[in-house]
């Protein structure tokens, strides 16, 4: 596939990683911010190559994973409504609430709920159940915040009267804020999430460089993309160095994108937002503005948030802050597996566990 | 049949609509002497040999798609579950649960894919059965498909067999109906010709086992759901040894490889119909290439990796890049992601 198979090959794999190799001079740690990070890394086989120097932390970055068990408890409270239909991306399918349970478990109790691949799909079924509230879960950080913003504008200029979005959506610097004033957690660099940045810019992670003195480069996600990051975050630490590059140019420019941008204020405005293993950040999350409270399934289903705790024994959120690895958990690999997860990050397809799991056995 | 052209109840009582039904499509198309006897059991000739039994249900949505309907799958997949184990399918019944509703037009077109997969493969339908309920308790149409193989003497086919050195050898790309299944059910139509590969094995089975020397084919097994990555993973465990197999030896087509991207899916986790692994002994495995290559379904044959002393039941990739990573067997179904 062009523009894909350049950035896999081991004739460009190889050069690059002597370079690396050669940058090197000291032992750092970096954090991957992103789940699809995480999971290009192990599938690649990366970590069998990179120099041992090199100490790769996974972080709060994968959607599914900081979706806490209250919005999920929120959401099967939902699917248990007469005449309402959840409408969601597929990895949130099996994630645990409080109690165990996944909107699997609620689907084969008679709940309605369906898988759609796109946000625009969820419209269509309002159209198909006319009866019914179809409720489209809102989950992702700023490269999906768009498209359903889109969507709830499709759906106003359409007068859908059934649809209606439950947000929880959340925005990236704010958690990498809170992450790094945790004296616990020590890391010299951050390899910036591409998507994410390809909406928010390059730009947006200059105060993290200013104030925390980290090494910050934006990547893309296959093995030569992020072998290109690793330079250039080694050449920065080896040289005392500490801002903002771009390794991934042919996405992502310094400013953010503004079309995408203004579609999603809007819609959206900030709000304090809770995440799972880092509790509520101020100002990390989007909700649905007052002009179009028609289309907040919180507000029109009068969901109240409940607090509830994490299953007996997770680390989740210690993984999540990066403080952790999987293998350190208790219930990892053992009552925890891909299968059968306990914690978010055992079941998103990006998460730390599954990626663990799957790629290291 | 009825001016409604749709299955009704009756269709399933036993009675007059029944008998109508099994004149009017299932003898029309899967016509044989012994089916048309319409007795309780088929009586088959004596076959020397031992006997191999398989079963399978198929519960498809869409129940047509490119490259096939759910009628070619029930075909297909219980000749090709006897073919793994070495035998050569002698015939199938055919089970039908039937939607109150569903449509006679569509039936028919189930009915004459099955007749010509039967006919195509070389192993008729000697035995059936219909049932009909009402509408909402199945989904249009369940098939089940039964069958029984001859294993003839000195073969003996098994993931038990697989040995130290073995190469594995994959008779075509990966994928393709799983992908073409997910494609379809999420409405993502994409450029390129992306086509289930339900198709019959026997015939490259038989080749095999005629050509090579004898002892020589260990292990054969088609990678249906849980795909390549599952069945891998079954065969090092029940070898009790490790294979290891190489990313890029593994074809793919870029179709499929495209629209996994898109989705955020693992070829290697898709169900094929139409494809199969072999575990060969390394000296005999250029000539069971060549041999594949030779039939119409395994044009893109390929080495793709061995067994080797290691941890038992390990199944290793060497990446694109250079690295390494482990396979694991399918947990769950494959679900699109988030982003």
């Amino acid at each position: 596939m062009k523009y894909l198979d350049e950035f896999r090959d081991q004739t460009l794999a190889e050069p690059l990683l002597k370079e690396l190799r050669r940058s090197v001079t000291k032992p750092f740690r970096v954090m991957e911010v992103c789940g699809t990070h995480t999971m290009s890394i192990f599938r690649s086989g990366l970590r069998t190559l990179l120099p041992e120097e090199i100490e790769l932390i996974s972080g709060p970055g994968c959607p599914v994973c900081v979706t806490s068990a209250s919005h999920i408890d929120a959401i099967l409270a939902m699917a248990e409504l007469q005449n309402t239909r959840i409408a969601l991306f597929g990895d949130l399918f099996r994630v645990p609430g409080s109690n165990g349970l996944s909107l699997a478990n609620a689907s084969s109790q008679g709940a309605k709920v369906d898988i759609v691949y796109s946000p625009m799909d969820s419209l269509n079924l309002a159209r198909k159940y006319p009866e019914e509230l179809i409720v489209f879960l809102g989950v992702g950080f700023e490269t999906t915040t768009p498209g359903i913003a889109a969507t709830i504008l499709a759906a106003k200029n359409s007068a859908l009267d059934n649809f209606a979005v439950f947000s929880t959506h959340k925005t990236m610097p704010p958690p990498l804020l809170a992450l790094l004033d945790d004296p616990e957690l020590q890391i010299d660099g951050l390899l910036c999430p591409g998507h994410v940045s390809s909406i928010i810019g390059a730009g947006a992670y200059q105060p993290l460089a200013d104030t925390y003195k980290l090494a910050c480069v934006v990547g893309g996600f296959e093995p030569a993309d992020i072998l290109q990051a690793l330079i250039l975050m080694a050449r920065q630490i080896a040289n005392g160095e500490a801002r903002v590059e771009n390794a991934y140019t042919r996405a992502v420019r310094w400013e953010e994108n503004s079309r995408a941008q203004q579609m999603v204020r809007a819609i959206f405005k900030t709000a304090d937002m809770e995440w799972r293993g880092l509790g509520v950040i101020p100002e990390s999350g989007l909700a649905i503005r007052e002009e179009y409270s028609h289309y907040d399934a919180e507000r029109r289903l009068n969901i109240k948030l409940t607090p509830a705790t994490e299953p007996k024994g997770c680390r989740c959120g210690e993984i999540l802050k990066g403080k952790e690895v999987p293998s350190q958990c208790p219930l990892y690999g053992k009552r925890c597996t891909p299968g059968n997860p306990v914690g978010p990050c055992m079941v998103s397809s990006e998460g730390t566990c599954a990626a663990f799991f799957k790629y290291t056995q | 049949m009825n001016p409604g052209n749709t299955i009704l109840l009756d269709h399933g009582s036993g009675g007059i609509a029944s008998q109508e039904l099994i004149s009017q499509i299932f003898l029309k198309h899967l016509d044989n002497s012994i089916l048309a006897s319409l007795e309780d059991s088929a009586v088959m000739e004596n076959h020397p040999g031992k006997i191999a039994f398989s079963t399978d249900s198929y519960v498809v949505d869409p129940i047509f798609f490119p490259g096939g309907n759910i009628g070619t799958l029930a075909v297909h997949g219980t000749i090709n579950d006897l073919t793994m184990r070495g035998a050569r399918p002698l015939c199938l019944s055919l089970g039908l649960i039937l939607e109150e509703g569903f449509k006679l037009d569509d039936l028919e077109r189930v009915i004459v894919s099955i007749a010509e997969c039967a006919k195509s493969a070389d192993v008729p339908i000697v035995t059936g059965d219909t049932k009909v309920v009402p509408r909402g308790k199945c989904d249009k149409i369940f098939i089940n498909t039964s069958g029984i193989g001859i294993v003839e003497d000195g073969v003996n086919v098994s993931s038990t067999m697989a040995q130290e050195g073995d190469l594995i050898l994959l008779s075509g790309s990966m994928g393709d109906h799983g992908i073409t299944i997910m494609t379809r059910r999420a409405g993502i139509s994409l450029d390129g010709n992306l086509a289930s590969d339900s198709a019959a094995l026997n015939e490259l089975v038989a080749l095999l086992l005629d050509k090579l020397p004898s002892g020589s084919l260990h292990t054969l097994r088609d990678p249906t759901r849980g795909g390549v990555a599952t069945s891998l993973n079954e065969i090092a465990a029940a070898a009790g040894l490790a294979v290891e197999i190489d990313d890029q030896a593994i074809p793919v087509k870029p179709e499929v490889r495209a629209a996994c991207e898109i989705m955020g899916l693992d070829p290697l986790y898709l169900a094929n119909e139409g494809k199969c692994l072999a575990l060969v002994a390394p000296e005999q495995a250029a000539k069971a290439l060549q041999l594949m290559r030779s039939t119409a379904v395994g044009t893109d044959a390929a080495i793709i990796g061995s067994l080797k002393a290691g941890k038992a039941g390990q199944v290793v990739l060497r990446t694109a890049i250079g690295g390494s990573r482990i396979i694991t067997p399918l947990h769950g179904e494959p679900l699109p992601r988030i982003c």
